[in-house]
């Protein structure tokens, strides 16, 4: 009994401790925001590592997230005769949730794996000791121009996922369904909302672009400088940040769309 | 066992440049270090040496800033290293340089790139100038018709060298060389150890290599220290070292494998060990 509370006691505490240094971890690489900006071109580096190299994953996931929305969301109105709002159903579906959570999770998956494993695998070559020790903060020259870039890549990721998903959906609605293109269009653009729905996507991947980015960040510059190590830490990237992202959902749309 | 030095030219050293006192380091339960006074002459080559395992690396990591000594205090060019706020020791760090083992060279960029990182980050000056900078750092190094190549293509010995060049690119007071001649082939060893000798009179650097080949170090250094189980047991000139009456001393120079050392780990008797029952 004693030693269960011990081992429960251990890993409370070192689960807080890890917390503890993600969180200072963030705040030091935060510091390092300022000195970006003349320095721009670290980020876009960043950018086209993290967001360019995942278009074609986001595109032609997308591509079959709206394709397979129109399918199902058919069968649905059809009964209801109110196949028009065919387009409403896969845009509104798209833009809130479906663009927003499973673009974070294949960037988890693509970029966040990467960059977890390239932290991982330069503090296991001393490249960021060797940094320090040239006088250069890794934290401030590595790590937060792809926090930024990460940031700035998930939303643009996650509006390309939806823009081709509703293109998946029109591609299956029109050409293959039969549903009306003009009520397709006009009904979507009649009741998709820029701020209400539009919005809240951005603001949404915004967060999770944040949020996995951080987590990858961190677990390879705290992961043990081994093979072993980088691949456990290249893991839980992807599970951590994964499961981030969706309980993360859950309360952002709670707060968005709680009280309607 | 003596500390005390077994020259007796030390009246005639320069200045220290790197003191350190009473300095006391612990890894878990491990101690590194216990007591460790030394003092790094300027513009001269010191070679501190020791079999594997007795903490030389954390020693230049220790000097650098990297590590906190539980006890004493290092201090580099009269400030205390682990006083120092972020700022500073980052100005100091800008004063010394560091070759590490591997190399470690920044794998997303060539040859010219990651010798010119340390004058890109520090300086302002024009690409031009830090062209000319670099074909010079790597034309002493021997490298500068390398300067297009990823460090993935260099061998071990060239990327030491590479790494040795941006080491000294912002013209560092000191250098610290961690093992710089382990896994070298013959003619890369000998080319190393001569321009380690050259750069530190040419440049009037501060070097500290810290190494276990023993005939490599005691060729070049100006002064050698000998450590082993957290404590100096030796230093001084080398020809006075191979002087020194300590058995230790002369069976880690004459690569005995049995004398105050021992060649085994800690272990159970042999012969029990081989007819115990449990696998």
């Amino acid at each position: 009994m004693m030693g269960l509370l011990q081992r429960l006691g251990a890993t409370t505490l070192g689960i807080t401790e890890r917390i503890g240094r993600g969180h200072l971890f963030l705040l030091y690489v935060l510091g390092g925001f300022p000195s970006l900006l003349p320095r721009f071109g670290l980020v876009i580096k960043q950018i086209y590592a993290s967001g360019v190299l995942s278009l074609l994953i986001i595109a032609v996931s997308g591509l079959f997230v709206g394709m397979v929305l129109a399918l199902q969301g058919y069968n649905t109105l059809v009964d209801f005769g109110a196949t028009e709002s065919l387009g409403v159903v896969v845009a509104l579906s798209l833009v809130r949730e479906l663009g927003p959570v499973m673009g974070a999770l294949l960037f988890a998956g693509r970029a966040g794996s990467a960059l977890t494993a390239e932290i991982g695998l330069m503090k296991a070559t001393e490249q960021l000791s060797a940094m320090e020790m040239m006088a250069v903060n890794p934290l401030h020259r590595v790590v937060a121009p792809r926090l930024l870039g990460g940031i700035i890549a998930m939303p643009l990721l996650a509006a390309i996922f939806s823009a081709v998903g509703i293109i998946g959906g029109y591609l299956v609605a029109v050409g293959l369904l039969g549903v009306d293109e003009g009520a397709f269009w006009s009904q979507m653009q009649a009741k998709v909302d820029l701020f209400d729905d539009v919005a809240s996507g951005v603001i949404k991947s915004v967060v999770f672009g944040f949020v996995v980015t951080w987590i990858a960040l961190f677990e390879g510059y705290d992961a043990v400088p081994t093979s072993e190590g980088v691949s456990r830490a290249t893991t839980r990237t992807v599970v951590h940040a994964s499961l981030a992202v969706l309980g993360l959902n859950f309360i952002l749309t709670a707060l968005m769309f709680g009280d309607d | 066992m003596s500390a005390e030095p077994v020259n007796s030219q030390q009246h005639s050293m320069p200045e220290a440049w790197v003191r350190i006192r009473g300095l006391r380091y612990t890894r878990g339960e491990q101690v590194i270090f216990d007591g460790v006074d030394m003092d790094i002459p300027r513009g001269r080559l010191t070679a501190i040496m020791g079999p594997s395992g007795t903490g030389k690396t954390t020693l230049l990591r220790l000097i650098g800033g990297q590590l906190h000594a539980d006890a004493g205090t290092v201090e580099v060019a009269g400030q205390n290293v682990a006083a120092l706020r972020s700022k500073a020791l980052y100005r100091l760090r800008k004063r010394m340089g560091m070759l590490f083992q591997n190399g470690a060279l920044l794998t997303d960029l060539s040859v010219f790139d990651n010798v010119a990182f340390p004058l890109r980050e520090h300086t302002r000056l024009p690409e031009l100038m830090i062209r000319d900078l670099v074909l010079m750092k790597l034309h002493a190094v021997g490298l500068r018709g390398a300067r297009e190549l990823m460090p993935a293509q260099l061998s071990g010995g060239m990327a030491r060298r590479v790494a040795l060049a941006r080491a000294i690119a912002l013209d560092p007071e000191m250098v610290l060389f961690d093992e710089p001649f382990t896994g070298q082939d013959p003619i890369s060893l000998g080319v190393l150890v001569s321009l380690l000798r050259s750069l530190t009179d040419a440049l009037g650097l501060t070097s500290v290599v810290v190494s276990h080949d023993v005939q490599e170090s005691l060729s070049i250094a100006d002064y050698v220290y000998v450590i082993s189980a957290g404590r100096v047991v030796e230093h001084g000139a080398p020809e006075a070292l191979q002087q020194s009456t300590s058995p230790w001393v002369q069976q880690f120079l004459q690569g005995q494998s049995d004398g105050p050392v021992p060649f085994h780990y800690p272990a159970p008797d042999y012969r029990t060990d081989l007819l115990a029952d449990s696998p």
